[in-house]
């Protein structure tokens, strides 16, 4: 029987985040890939401003800490000086889809052999709850007191549909962790992100519906229930883009 | 020693990197510094190293970012607009003491302002180039040799010190051809090896590294500022960098950087052979500024004349290091024109240069 | 001796080319040099221009506003410049392409039908070249040695087949 432990990619650090807030969660199927994976020793992380910030202090592996929305064209930075490494991104949506959306566009669009984990609770959290790219059409956030009124405030970010597009993306695949048959789905798509890293086979990213209890006001059931109702319909689960873009093995 | 060629300063000052061993280079087009981007993506590749065009000036600082974070020598340059893009990056680097090398070939500004030569950034690369208490080393060079000198120079210091180095030229600078020679060394890249804070795969040698600026407890992030600023009084004290010519007898001090140095030089020789007590004197550091050094080249002068590409920066700098113990008057032209050597022999003059 | 060239016509003319010829001329004879071109958004077409000094001195401005040789290609250029020489300095005309004549009494003008010259010779686009040889004949510096060498240095090896025509072209405005 497998024993339940802390992954060794994870620190011993408390973690910060709000009760029912799924980031844990996610720091966990990721340390547990790169364990099973044995690659903690050749990992680079890089974090991201958001929530996430200070990952650097729970993951086990090496870390660099980016500016804001910068993280795609660090960890550009990192692979193309050790291309031998395992380089991963840690990312929130307004980080990834709003200040950093060109880097992102454009390490995917380079293909690079890079993981990026993206997660999207259709807040700013950190900052306080205000409206992210992903927030959802009627979502009242702190800068949309009315509820976001697309008229004005524009529409959604869809990130999987738009990386589905583009040649250089390996894996671009929408996941959540709402329960454990998810949390499992989830886990697996990562490992898979990290396989087509470890080949060389182009850029993953792996989009995980997340919750915010805190900013939306909601009991951590209450917001798993959100995931379901709201966000789910909006930003289906599932593999958008999924196949080699370099180095194919012979079938 | 291998034979001179001539090469204009942009590309000698991209080969200059390869041989001081920068891996990677990140970049985006931008006149007048494009040749060092296409020099780079030519030779990088037969000497197993990377050039990759950013999608961004803020995505090529980042990059480098990255990569020194991971302990490689690595590179990026562009000129005055892109600068003012890459300054948060720059910040960045600065707060997280990473090493790098930043190549600004000056344009005219402010705005899109013009393509040609100028030295308007001089207050953004010496005083004002991002947020946060910091400052990043800042060497002009004013030849096409010196562009490539300076290159293996900025490395080393960058990374003895743990801070990013600008290079300030200008488009002069970068378009001109000189002779210029390289020592005929094997090129060898650079790793981390002796980068023992490295964000690069701890091999389970040691506890993970991590790369960050950020510190939420002001008394932590305080002792940061404090300590890093030590290590600039210890360059402030033994690394300043100046060229003095005819300063002893010398009335009235030129004082010019760059290319405008040259341009003084010439105004100065002339002046020295209709037999007026005139001196040269050139910063090559502009952080730090050769303060001692002026003094020192000044200590006879009843005059300082500083000339520039610009409307009068560097001059507050020459007030500062002579105190204002004398008269500092400026001779400059701006927009991208280059000022004539006859028109600063003319100023030497309206100074009352004597035999 | 200092030697300070202003070369100017279109761009597509091979003034920079020119420049750079005369320029490694100079390296190869143990002098100082520098060469700075004009640039701008114009590519081809546009005006075009380049300062070469060939000197026995370290050199401070590399910009040259007082050539004491000038080499015109076109009649903006030469309006432009023809003023500018130094007394006692020389100008290169292709007076092909160049309308009118300078009244200048100070400084020695050549007019070479450069241009007509390459035509005739079977050397289309080299008017440059011949120019080129004319002002190295003229300020003596004409080692033929020296200057085969720098030919081969400045002609790309993409078009090292244009050796020879270059060489030819050199001698026919050595002799012009």
């Amino acid at each position: 029987m497998p024993e339940f432990k802390r992954p060794h990619a994870l620190t011993d650090a408390y973690l910060h985040y709000c009760p029912g807030c799924t980031h844990g969660i996610v720091h966990r199927l990721v340390a547990e890939v790169i364990d099973e994976m044995g690659i903690e020793n050749d990992t680079i992380g890089v974090c991201p401003v958001g929530c996430s910030v200070m990952a650097y202090d729970y993951f086990n592996c090496d870390m660099i800490e980016a500016s804001h929305g910068r993280s795609p064209a660090v960890a550009t930075g990192v692979k193309r000086g050790n291309p031998d490494k395992f380089v991963f991104t840690y990312q929130g949506d307004g980080d990834l889809a709003a200040i950093g959306t060109a880097e992102t566009i454009h390490a995917a669009t380079r293909g690079e052999n890079i993981t990026v984990i993206f997660i999207n609770n259709t807040t700013y959290g950190m900052t306080g709850g205000q409206m992210a790219p992903t927030t959802l059409p009627g979502q009242i956030t702190q800068t949309t007191p009315y509820g976001r009124d697309t008229s004005e405030a524009g529409f959604p970010v869809k990130v999987c549909e738009i990386l589905s597009q583009i040649d250089g993306v390996a894996l671009a695949e929408r996941v959540t962790v709402i329960d454990p048959a998810n949390i499992k789905k989830a886990k697996a798509a990562i490992r898979k992100a990290f396989e087509f890293q470890k080949k060389k086979q182009g850029f993953s990213l792996v989009e995980v519906l997340s919750t915010c209890p805190t900013n939306w006001g909601m009991t951590p059931v209450q917001a798993l229930e959100r995931v379901k109702t709201d966000m789910i319909p909006y930003y289906p689960l599932g593999v958008y883009k999924e196949g080699a873009v370099r180095n194919k093995e012979e079938a | 020693m291998a034979e001179k060629s001539l090469m204009k300063g942009n590309e000698a000052l991209a080969e200059a990197a390869i041989r001081a061993g920068c891996k990677c280079f990140f970049g985006y087009p931008i006149t007048p510094q494009t040749e060092i981007s296409a020099y780079l993506s030519k030779r990088m590749p037969k000497v197993g190293g990377t050039f990759l065009q950013a999608e961004s000036e803020v995505a090529a600082i980042n990059m480098v970012y990255g990569c020194a974070g991971s302990g490689i020598r690595c590179m990026t340059s562009s000129s005055s607009p892109g600068i003012s893009l890459k300054a948060e990056g720059i910040s960045y680097i600065a707060g997280a003491d990473l090493p790098c090398v930043i190549i600004d070939v000056v344009r005219g500004g402010p705005g899109l302002g013009g393509i040609q030569p100028s030295q308007a950034d001089y207050w953004q690369i010496t005083k004002g180039l991002a947020h946060g208490d910091f400052h990043v080393l800042v060497y002009a060079p004013s030849s096409v040799q010196e562009m490539a000198d300076m290159v293996a120079k900025a490395f080393d210091m960058a990374d003895e010190y743990r801070m990013p180095a600008i290079i300030l030229a200008d488009g002069l600078l970068g378009q001109m051809m000189e002779p210029v020679e390289f020592a005929d060394e094997e090129i060898k890249m650079s790793d981390a090896s002796n980068k023992p804070w490295a964000a690069n795969g701890h091999k389970g040698q040691r506890k993970h590294n991590i790369i960050n600026s950020l510190y939420l407890q002001p008394q932590e992030l305080e002792d940061k500022v404090v300590e890093r600023f030590k290590r600039y009084e210890d360059i402030k004290a033994n690394h300043t960098m100046a060229v003095a010519d005819y300063c002893d007898d010398a009335d009235i001090v030129v004082v010019a950087y760059g290319s405008t140095a040259r341009l003084a030089k010439s105004a100065v020789d002339a002046a020295r052979k209709e037999g007026l007590k005139v001196g040269m004197f050139r910063p090559v550091t502009l952080w730090p500024f050769p303060e001692k050094e002026l003094q020192e080249a000044t200590k006879n002068a009843k005059k300082i004349l500083t000339v520039e590409m610009s409307m009068g920066q560097m001059i507050h700098d020459v007030k500062l290091a002579v105190n204002c113990s004398k008269p500092v008057e400026f001779y400059g032209r701006t927009g991208g024109i280059i000022p004539a050597p006859a028109d600063i022999l003319k100023k030497i003059k309206e100074m009352g240069g004597n035999k | 001796m200092t030697n300070e060239f202003l070369l100017a016509g279109f761009g597509g003319q091979g003034i920079l080319f020119a420049g750079k010829l005369l320029a490694y001329v100079g390296l190869y004879a143990g002098k100082e040099v520098s060469w700075l071109p004009s640039y701008g958004p114009e590519m081809r077409g546009g005006t075009c221009n380049c300062s070469v000094t060939v000197s026995d001195d370290p050199i401070g401005s590399p910009l040259i506003l007082e050539p004491s040789e000038l080499m015109v290609m076109n009649t903006p250029s030469f309006d432009k410049f023809i003023g500018t020489v130094k007394a006692g300095g020389m100008a290169f005309i292709d007076s092909t392409l160049v309308d009118g004549t300078s009244d200048r009494t100070d400084i020695k003008c050549f007019y070479i039908p450069a241009t007509q010259l390459a035509a005739d010779n079977g050397l289309k686009g080299m008017a440059n070249i011949i120019l080129t040889g004319k002002i190295l004949k003229e300020i003596g510096l004409d080692d033929m040695a020296v200057i085969e060498k720098a030919l081969q240095k400045v002609i790309p090896p993409k078009k090292a087949n244009l050796l020879d025509a270059n060489l030819n072209a050199l001698k026919l405005g050595m002799n012009a």
